[in-house]
């Protein structure tokens, strides 16, 4: 930015003056040390946990935490996907990873699909108490899972749901449906009555226009919405314990049998392999959609 | 027999009662432009016809049918909007096309129709375009084009050109009186703009609170309003309002006084008996009144404002307390301060009830 100040007696061929822009001034040094004091505080975590999971066992038992690795190994990052016990089979974590993906996927589609259902429905069709199902269905955001949890086990064990994926995929939708209707709803609410209007006189129905129309045109909030509920999805511990079954328990629960499961020495190194890549899909989501995904938490607002 | 015909319309928004027992018949080819400020209903009857709103009483019918409770689509109508509510995913083609598709037509004949339209509104170059690329005035053209490729029985405008800029507007309102020439269907269009009703209307139907107060051609509705309200409703600067008291009658015609001011109205201003001795509003249109040299036969005024328009000026005036504007083309405006004397053309005065504000 350049300020010009014209002062009368001044010729005025005089280029304008630039504002002298040092980056050395007291008040930007403050601002740069406390940015990068910020940064170092929480990236520390991060790279106590890299380089110990490149360390082999024998460096580790030194106890230097924060020394750079003598001899490089990405031994414990194999061992970590392939061989480590989970439990009572040693076959690493890439089965949870599977599992999880399979979890994912799915309820993020499903989940994503009737939230904006929900509110298409609600901004454009206006249902009779539709207002009223929409405030039950927020106050449905605040309810603790701890309280609903023992009630949906026995009632989807009724159905033969529990220890299911089909059941896993149904809890996630059910959990995700506040805060995807509030997002969808809000959305829709920015879109112009009158264009609803128009595709009503064209003759759409309530299934054209939204599958023609208004799904087409919802791609920004589509965008944040998948952010929401893989990251959200993908970090699930207590649902995916509960309900997923053996068969489909996810990474994070299969991690956490992984760091309690001590028989002998503590394998640091593969503890800290196996919670790296376990965290890899949302701190990619991260790292690839930092503009959107500050968007979605600000529209997420309701729900930390 | 009507193409559109209204009874006993009535619709309620919460407590609101938006329209009530509200009668309305348009001729099969008209252009019927319902005018009234914002918040008068106008938008609403427009809806009802469309069957974007539901009524909760009368009935309407559109070409001899019953469609009060049809769906919009089964009603043969096209609708324009203030907002164009193109769809922003499709282009200028799909957008148009998107009606017939629904509606399950062959594609030679969609094509056949797209293309007749998009010829007619000069689009042929632009129907690969999306909406986000065009500009307003293409954009409320793509927007009749959806209408008029549904060869509808009545098409419905509501406020179309209000989003553009005023060059545009008289553009685009030239084009659609064109349009409703060429095609000879029924419209009926929503506006506040007095101009675009007095310019495109067959007639013009004044609303304010749910009623109608007057309907008829856009002539006659300026000429002759029913009330104090279209009287000033119409006509820009408005209508000047003079009160005052009926004297005398006489074969010449009524005496009027207002303070100062004293002047025979002939007896055609009058539509019914005028009553005697009553207070009365005496209504003369800007453009009535000329200006004159001072002297003792015109009442005299101060000129306070003179407002150039180009083609005409509007000479403001206090006239013995009261507010006058005129309307008039000299090559020379009047000065500042100067006093003026003041003529106006009587016989095409209006006469109203100060109470019930109703035309006398």
């Amino acid at each position: 930015m350049s300020a010009v100040i014209h002062t009368p007696g001044m010729p005025t061929a005089l280029p304008a003056a630039r504002r002298p822009r040092s980056l050395l001034r007291p008040a930007r040094i403050g601002i740069y040390a406390f940015l990068i004091v910020s940064a170092a505080f929480f990236l520390l975590p991060l790279y106590v946990m890299l380089i110990t999971s490149v360390k082999p066992m024998e460096e580790i038992r030194l106890g230097h935490l924060f020394a750079l690795p003598m001899k490089m190994t990405l031994e414990p990052w194999a061992q970590a996907w392939f061989t480590v016990c989970t439990g009572l089979q040693c076959e690493g974590i890439r089965g949870g990873f599977w599992n999880s993906v399979s979890i994912v996927v799915p309820s993020t589609i499903v989940s994503i699909f009737f939230g904006a259902l929900n509110g298409y429905a609600l901004s454009f069709w206006r249902p009779k108490f539709g207002n009223g199902m929409f405030l039950v269905l927020l106050m449905g955001a605040f309810v603790p899972y701890q309280v609903v949890m023992f009630p949906l086990v026995r009632a989807f064990a009724t159905m033969s749901l529990f220890g299911t994926l089909p059941g896993i995929v149904l809890i996630h939708t059910i959990f995700g449906m506040p805060v995807m209707t509030l997002l969808f709803r809000n959305y829709y609410t920015t879109v112009p009555r009158e264009l609803f209007m128009a595709a009503r006189i064209d003759g759409g129905g309530f299934w054209r226009i939204f599958m023609q129309l208004m799904l087409p045109m919802s791609l920004p909030i589509i965008v944040v919405a998948i952010i929401m509920q893989v990251t959200g999805i993908w970090n699930d511990f207590i649902l995916g314990l509960v309900f997923a079954g053996r068969e489909h328990l996810p990474m994070t629960v299969q991690l956490n049998n992984v760091i309690n499961t001590t028989t002998g020495e503590r394998l640091y190194n593969v503890n800290m392999a196996a919670t790296l890549l376990t965290s890899l899909v949302p701190l990619l989501i991260y790292l690839v959609s930092g503009r959107w995904f500050v968007r979605g938490i600000a529209a997420g607002a309701v729900k930390g | 027999m009507s193409s559109v015909s209204i009874q006993q319309l009535g619709v309620r928004m919460g407590a609101a009662n938006i329209l009530e027992a509200l009668d309305l018949s348009v001729h099969e080819g008209e252009f019927l432009v319902l005018l009234g400020p914002s918040g008068c209903g106008k938008s609403t009857l427009l809806h009802s016809i469309a069957g974007l709103i539901d009524v909760d009483a009368g009935s309407i019918h559109i070409g001899g049918q019953d469609v009060t409770w049809a769906d919009p689509k089964d009603r043969s109508i096209g609708m324009v909007f203030q907002s164009y509510a193109l769809y922003p995913t499709m282009n200028v083609e799909r957008n148009m096309s998107f009606g017939l598709r629904v509606a399950g037509l062959p594609k030679q004949e969609i094509s056949r129709r797209v293309e007749r339209a998009s010829k007619m509104l000069q689009l042929d170059q632009l129907l690969s375009r999306k909406p986000s690329q065009l500009s307003g005035g293409q954009r409320q053209r793509v927007a009749i084009g959806r209408a008029l490729v549904r060869e509808a029985q009545v098409f419905l405008f509501d406020e179309p050109l209000s989003n553009l800029d005023a060059k545009l507007r008289t553009e685009l309102r030239r084009e659609l009186k064109q349009l409703h020439r060429e095609l000879g269907a029924t419209m009926i269009y929503v506006t506040h703009d007095q101009v675009e009703a007095m310019t495109l209307a067959s007639r013009v139907a004044v609303m304010r609170g749910g009623h109608i107060q007057q309907i008829g051609a856009p002539g006659e509705v300026y000429a002759k309003p029913a009330n104090m309200f279209v009287a000033g409703f119409l006509g820009s600067p408005t209508m000047n309002f003079i009160r005052g008291r009926l004297g005398e009658v006489s074969r010449t015609g009524v005496r009027f006084h207002a303070g100062a001011f004293e002047a025979t109205l002939p007896h055609e201003v009058f539509v019914n008996r005028p009553p005697l001795n009553a207070e009365v509003v005496l209504g003369v249109r800007p453009e009535h009144i000329t200006l004159m040299p001072a002297s003792e036969a015109s009442p005299g005024a101060q000129v306070t404002l003179v407002e150039p328009m180009g083609s005409h000026q509007v000479v403001w005036l206090d006239m013995q307390g009261q507010r006058i504007a005129a309307s008039i083309n000299l090559p020379e405006p009047p000065e500042l301060g100067s006093s003026t004397g003041v003529v106006m053309d009587l016989t095409r005065a209006c006469a109203f009830n100060p109470a019930t504000q109703e035309r006398l």
